[in-house]
C-alpha cells in the first residue's frame, strides 16, 4: 500500500495526497481521480484488507499492485498507464457486491481482479452481469459454474482434488478416506465430487468418513482422535482436507501432538500453501501433502525471476509466493494480451478475445484460456518440508484443462460451458439446449 | 543375526577371492553400486538402494540409512557420489567411509516421500534391533511391529532370547507375533498364540493389525482374530468415554481461561465488553514479541519464553484496559447499549491496529519443548499443551479468587460492586477501583492470550473466536459469580465433547447454543445467581 502511495505522489498534488492518506488510514482506500480517467486505464482490486479473509487476500492485493507496477515499467497498456483502484470489502459478503458496483460505476474500471471465497464471488456475480464488466477470480474453487463475465484462473476440482486422490490411490495405496472440511460451499461440493469419484473407483461407503467443522474451529482433539480410530482398520488411510485457512494451524498442531505422522496417515490439503505454513512450526508436519498448480519451490527460470522481483517489490527477502498469486499473474497477462489484441478495454470485445489467449505460467508451461472461461494448468503434489516449503513428489504429465462442470456428479456431467461457439455457460450436450442445472 | 552374519562372511570371502583373483584394487562392489543409486534422484532407485544397503551388512548401512531419514544424506548429481553428514557436522563418503573435507557445491539432500520414509523406518528398525541402547531397541521393535517384515524374524528371535529389559522384551514378543500372524507358512498354533499376544496389547495399532488380516486366513485363526477384535473394540469404547471426559475438561479449561477476564469486567463490573477478545489477542501478540526477541537475542531462553510472557502480557493488556476504562467506558456506566457499541467499535480499531502493525498473516509462536508432544495413559493420549493449559487455568483462577478475598484491592472491588454509594462514603475512591478492576479483567484476558497462543492461530482475528464463547460461559454460569464461571465452563466443555462424536462439530455447537437458550429461559440469572450492580443495572 505504501509503495502504491509513493508511486502516486508524483501525479497527485500534495493536498490530494494528504486526503488519500487519510482515506487509506480509514480503510477506504479509493483513489477517486475521475478527471484523469482519459490517460489511465483503471484496474479494480477487490480483495479484503480487513476482517477474517485479510490473512489470505491482502497478499493478492499486493500482487495486483505489483503486476500493474511491472506493466507500467514496460510502458503501460495501449500507450496509457495502468492505475489500480483498491477497495476493501472487509470480508463482508454483501459489501463485496457494493464495492464491485462502486468500482464499475463510480471508478469506471476496465477489469476487476478479486474475491477469494466462493460466497463473495456469488455475491458479486449479479453486479458484473448487470453492469457487464470482467472479473478475474484467482482461487481454487468447487466448479459447477461458468459465467460470461468471470474468468476462473484458479483450479477447478479436476485440476486439484481428483489428481490428488489419484496420487494417493496409486502411489500411497490408500484404501480408506477421511474427507474433512470446513462447513461451507467449497468443501461440501468438492467432497460430493470426491465421494462420487471414489465410489466410481470401487471404494465402499464404510471406507469413507466425511467430517465438517465450523469456520475457525480450534479444538480438534475429538476429530483427530476419530481420524486415528478410523485409520486403525488395517487399511492404509489418508485425510483429504478442505479445511479452510485459519483452522488449519490448530488442526496440524493437534495431529503433531497426538503423534500422527505422515507415514501413518498422510493429510493432503487443498487450502494450505506457503502463506499458511509461514505461521507455524512445520517440523511435525513433515511429509504431509498439498495439491496445487504452483509451488514456490519449483525450479524454473520464470519462477525464480518472479520470486526475485516480488521480494524486491515488497522489500521483504523472505516474502513467500503461492498458488493464487500465480493465478493472478496468469490472469493479468491474459487480460493484457486480450486488450492488446482488440486494442480496446471494452468489456464485450475483451471477453470475446480472451478464450484462446495463452500466457506463460511460472512453472515452465503455457496456460490457455478455454471457451468455458477456465484455464489449463499443471497439477503438482508437494510434501511439506521442514523449512515451510514444498517438495514436489508428483506432477501431471501435461497441463490439465479445467472443467467448469464436474463429470462425476449426475446433475452436471452432461453440461459444458462454451462462450465461443454456443455462447452459453451451461450447455446440455444431451438435449443440445442451453440451460440445465446451475445458474 | 546368524543369517546376516553368514551373508557378511560370504561377502567377505567373496571379495577377498575377487581381489586375489583379479588383483584389481577398489573394485566397485554391490554395496558401492547400491549407494550410487541414491544419486539418481528417483524415488524408485532410492527405495531399491535402501533395501540393498540395509541387507548388505556393511557397517556403514546404519549411518547411511539414518542419515537418509534425517535429511543428512546428500548426493552430487555430477560425480554421482553420495555423502553422509554426521550429527556432528563431519562429512564422510557414503561408499567408502573416508572423511571428506566438505560437501561439494552441487550436492543436494536425497529426497524422500512418505513411502520411502516408511521403508527407511522399517530398515532402521531391522538394523537397530541389536542396539546397546534399550530405548533404540524399543523403537526398533515397535517399527517392526508396524511393518511386520518377515526378514526381521531371525534377528527378532535372537534378540528376544538375549533381551533382559522387560519392556523391550514385551515389545520384541509383540513384534514377533505381528510377523508370525502375517507369515504365510506359520502354523495355526503359532498364529493363535500371536493373536493372544496382540490382543493383550489392546491398542489401536493392535486393532489395525488384526483387522488387516482379512478373511482369507484359516477359519480357526479368523475366528480367534474376530473375537480378539471385538474384545479390543469394547475395551477401546470404554476408554473413549474417559477420553471424551478429558477432552471436555481440556475444552472447559480453554473456555474458562478465555472467560475469567470477562467474569470480572462483565460479571463483576457489569460492563458489556465486546473488546474482551482483543485483550486476549494482545496477550498472544505479546507472547509473539517476547519469543521474537528471545529468538534473535537469547536463543537459550526459549523454553522460558512463556514464563516471561505471562507477566508482560498481564501488564500490557492491563495497561490498555485501564486506558480504555479511563478514556471511554467511565463515561458510559449505566448505559449498556452504548457500552456495547463503543467497545465493539473499539474491538475493530484494535484488530485493525494490530493488523497494520504486525501484518494480516498468522504469526508463528513456537511451543517450548515441555509443551510439545503427548503421553499415554491406558488407551488415551494426553497432549502436554492441553494438560499445562488446564493446570495454568486452575492456577490463574485460584490466584484471582485469593486476590479478591484477601487483598485490600479485592476488598474494595467487592465493596464497590455490592454498594457503590456506601463504598464511596466509606472513603473508597470508586473511580480508581473501577479503573483497576477493568485493568485486572483485561490483564487476565492478556494472560489467557499467552496460553491460547499455544493452541490457536496468532492472528488479528484470534479474539473474535472467543468472545461469543466467553459471554456464553459467563451468562450460563451466573453473572457476577466466579465459581459459576468455573462450573459453567467445565459443564459446557464436557457437554460439547460428549455431543461432538454423536452429532458432529457443527451440530454439536448448535445443540449447545439451543440448550443454553432453553436454560436461560428457565433460569435467567444462570447457574449461580448473585446480587450485585450487574443485575440491578
Amino acid at each position: 500500500m505504501l509503495t502504491q502511495l509513493t508511486h502516486d505522489i508524483a501525479t497527485l498534488s500534495r493536498r490530494r495526497w494528504l486526503a488519500a492518506t487519510a482515506g487509506l488510514v480509514l480503510g477506504l482506500a479509493a483513489f477517486t481521480n475521475a478527471k484523469a480517467a482519459d490517460d489511465t486505464i483503471k484496474v479494480g482490486v477487490l480483495h479484503s484488507l480487513s476482517g477474517t479473509m485479510a490473512i489470505s487476500e491482502t497478499t493478492l492485493k499486493d500482487t495486483v499492485l505489483f503486476l500493474i507496477d511491472e506493466q507500467n515499467k514496460k510502458g503501460g497498456l495501449l500507450g496509457k498507464k495502468l492505475e489500480a483502484v483498491v477497495v476493501d470489502p472487509a470480508s463482508n459478503w454483501p459489501l463485496f457486491a457494493e464495492k464491485a458496483r462502486e468500482l464499475i460505476t463510480k471508478d469506471k474500471v476496465a477489469v476487476v481482479f478479486g474475491c477469494w471465497t466462493s460466497v463473495s464471488r456469488k455475491s458479486v456475480l449479479p453486479v458484473f452481469k448487470e453492469l457487464n464488466n470482467i472479473l478475474f477470480y484467482p482461487v481454487q474453487y468447487e466448479g459447477e459454474e461458468s459465467e460470461r463475465n468471470v474468468f476462473y484462473t484458479g483450479a477447478a476440482p479436476n485440476q486439484q482434488a481428483i489428481p490428488a486422490v489419484d496420487y494417493l490411490m496409486k502411489d500411497e495405496k490408500v484404501k480408506r478416506w477421511v474427507l474433512a472440511g470446513t462447513d461451507y460451499v467449497y468443501p461440501r461440493t468438492t467432497n460430493k465430487i470426491l465421494e462420487a469419484y471414489l465410489k466410481s473407483k470401487g471404494v465402499k461407503q464404510e471406507d469413507i468418513m466425511i467430517n465438517y467443522t465450523p469456520f475457525g474451529h480450534s479444538d480438534w482433539q475429538t476429530i483427530v482422535a476419530d481420524i486415528k480410530k478410523f485409520g486403525s482398520a488395517g487399511k492404509k488411510t489418508a485425510v483429504v482436507s478442505t479445511i479452510n485457512g485459519d483452522a488449519n494451524v490448530p488442526f496440524y498442531k493437534e495431529l503433531g501432538n497426538q503423534g500422527i505422522k505422515a507415514t501413518d496417515i498422510p493429510v493432503v490439503a487443498f487450502s494450505v500453501g506457503e502463506e499458511e505454513l509461514a505461521g507455524i512450526d512445520t517440523k511435525p508436519l513433515l511429509g504431509h501433502l498439498a495439491a496445487w498448480n504452483y509451488f514456490q519451490s519449483i525450479k524454473d527460470p520464470a519462477n525464480e525471476k518472479f520470486i526475485k522481483a516480488w521480494q524486491a517489490y515488497t522489500k521483504n527477502p523472505k516474502r513467500v509466493t503461492n498458488d493464487p498469486m500465480e493465478a493472478h499473474v496468469i490472469g493479468f497477462e491474459m487480460w493484457v494480451k486480450a486488450v492488446e489484441k482488440v486494442k480496446s478495454t471494452d468489456a464485450d470485445k475483451v471477453i470475446d478475445a480472451l478464450p484462446g489467449i495463452e500466457a506463460k505460467n511460472l512453472t515452465g508451461g503455457t496456460s490457455k484460456m478455454l471457451p468455458n472461461h477456465h484455464i489449463t494448468k499443471p497439477v503438482f503434489i508437494g510434501e511439506i518440508k521442514a523449512n515451510g516449503q514444498f517438495d514436489v513428489v508428483w506432477k501431471t504429465p501435461g497441463l490439465v484443462a479445467g472443467d467448469a462442470w464436474s463429470k462425476e456428479l449426475d446433475g452436471s456431467k452432461d453440461l459444458i460451458g462454451d462462450w465461443v461457439g454456443k455462447k452459453c455457460g451451461n450447455y446440455n450436450t444431451k438435449t443440445n439446449k442451453c440451460g440445465g442445472q446451475g445458474s | 543375526m546368524s543369517a546376516s552374519l553368514i551373508d557378511r562372511v560370504r561377502a567377505l570371502v567373496l571379495s577377498v577371492f575377487l581381489i586375489a583373483a583379479f588383483a584389481v584394487p577398489a573394485l566397485a562392489g554391490p554395496f558401492e553400486d547400491a549407494v550410487a543409486k541414491f544419486a539418481n534422484d528417483e524415488f524408485s532407485d532410492t527405495d531399491e538402494a535402501v533395501g540393498l544397503v540395509a541387507a548388505s551388512g556393511n557397517p556403514l548401512a546404519f549411518p547411511i540409512i539414518s542419515a537418509l531419514g534425517d535429511g543428512r544424506l546428500s548426493a552430487d548429481p555430477e560425480s554421482k557420489k553420495v555423502f553422509v553428514t554426521g550429527t556432528d557436522g563431519k562429512v564422510i563418503d557414503a561408499a567408502t567411509g573416508a572423511a571428506v573435507a566438505s560437501l561439494p557445491a552441487g550436492a543436494a539432500a536425497v529426497r524422500l516421500n512418505n513411502r520411502l520414509r516408511r521403508t527407511v523406518e522399517a530398515a532402521l528398525g531391522g538394523l537397530t534391533l541389536l542396539s546397546p541402547d534399550p530405548a533404540k531397541r524399543l523403537t526398533a521393535a515397535q517399527s517392526v511391529f508396524k511393518s511386520h517384515d518377515e526378514a526381521a524374524l531371525p534377528v527378532i528371535d535372537g534378540a528376544l532370547a538375549k533381551e533382559t529389559n522387560k519392556t523391550v522384551k514385551a515389545a520384541f514378543a509383540e513384534a514377533r507375533a505381528a510377523i508370525l500372524l502375517y507369515k504365510s507358512d506359520a502354523t495355526d498354533v503359532e498364529k493363535l498364540e500371536s493373536i493372544a499376544i496382540i490382543k493383550a496389547r489392546g491398542d489401536q495399532e493392535a486393532l489395525a493389525l488384526l483387522t488387516g488380516l482379512g478373511s482369507d486366513a484359516p477359519p480357526l485363526v479368523a475366528q480367534a482374530a474376530s473375537s480378539a477384535i471385538a474384545a479390543i473394540q469394547s475395551n477401546l469404547a470404554m476408554w473413549s468415554m474417559v477420553q471424551n471426559a478429558w477432552y471436555g475438561l481440556s475444552l472447559g479449561s480453554v473456555l474458562l481461561l478465555a472467560a475469567i477476564g470477562l467474569a470480572i469486567t462483565f460479571g463483576v463490573m457489569g460492563v458489556i465488553n465486546m473488546a474482551h477478545g482483543e485483550m486476549v489477542m494482545i496477550g498472544a501478540y505479546t507472547t509473539f514479541v517476547v519469543q521474537e526477541v528471545i529468538r534473535t537475542r537469547y536463543p537459550a531462553l526459549f523454553d522460558y519464553s512463556l514464563l516471561i510472557a505471562v507477566p508482560l502480557a498481564f501488564l500490557v493488556a492491563g495497561a490498555i484496559g485501564v486506558v480504555i476504562e479511563r478514556s471511554i467506558i467511565r463515561f458510559l456506566y449505566g448505559r449498556p447499549l452504548e457500552t456495547l457499541l463503543a467497545t465493539w467499535g473499539l474491538s475493530l480499531v484494535l484488530q485493525q491496529a494490530v493488523r497494520t502493525a504486525f501484518g494480516p498473516t498468522n504469526r508463528e509462536v513456537g511451543n517450548p519443548s515441555w509443551m510439545s508432544g503427548a503421553f499415554e495413559i491406558g488407551q488415551i493420549t494426553i497432549t502436554y499443551n492441553r494438560l499445562w493449559i488446564l493446570c495454568f487455568t486452575l492456577a490463574v483462577f485460584a490466584i484471582l479468587l485469593a486476590m479478591l478475598r484477601y487483598t485490600a484491592l479485592g476488598l474494595e472491588m467487592r465493596a464497590v460492586t455490592q454498594n457503590r454509594r456506601m463504598a464511596a462514603s466509606m472513603g473508597i475512591a470508586t473511580s480508581r477501583v473501577d479503573a483497576l478492576t477493568f485493568g485486572l479483567g483485561s490483564g487476565i484476558a492478556g494472560i489467557a492470550g499467552v496460553a491460547l497462543s499455544q493452541i490457536d492461530n496468532v492472528s488479528p482475528n484470534l479474539g473474535q473466536s472467543y468472545i461469543i464463547d466467553s459471554f456464553m460461559v459467563v451468562v450460563f454460569g451466573g453473572v457476577g459469580n466466579l465459581w459459576g464461571t468455573l462450573v459453567g465452563a467445565f459443564t459446557l466443555g464436557i457437554a460439547n465433547k460428549f455431543l461432538e462424536p454423536v452429532a458432529g462439530a457443527v451440530l454439536g455447537k448448535i445443540a449447545i447454543l439451543v440448550l443454553i437458550i432453553l436454560f436461560i429461559q428457565k433460569r435467567p440469572r444462570g447457574l449461580f445467581a448473585l446480587k450485585g450492580r450487574a443485575i440491578e443495572a
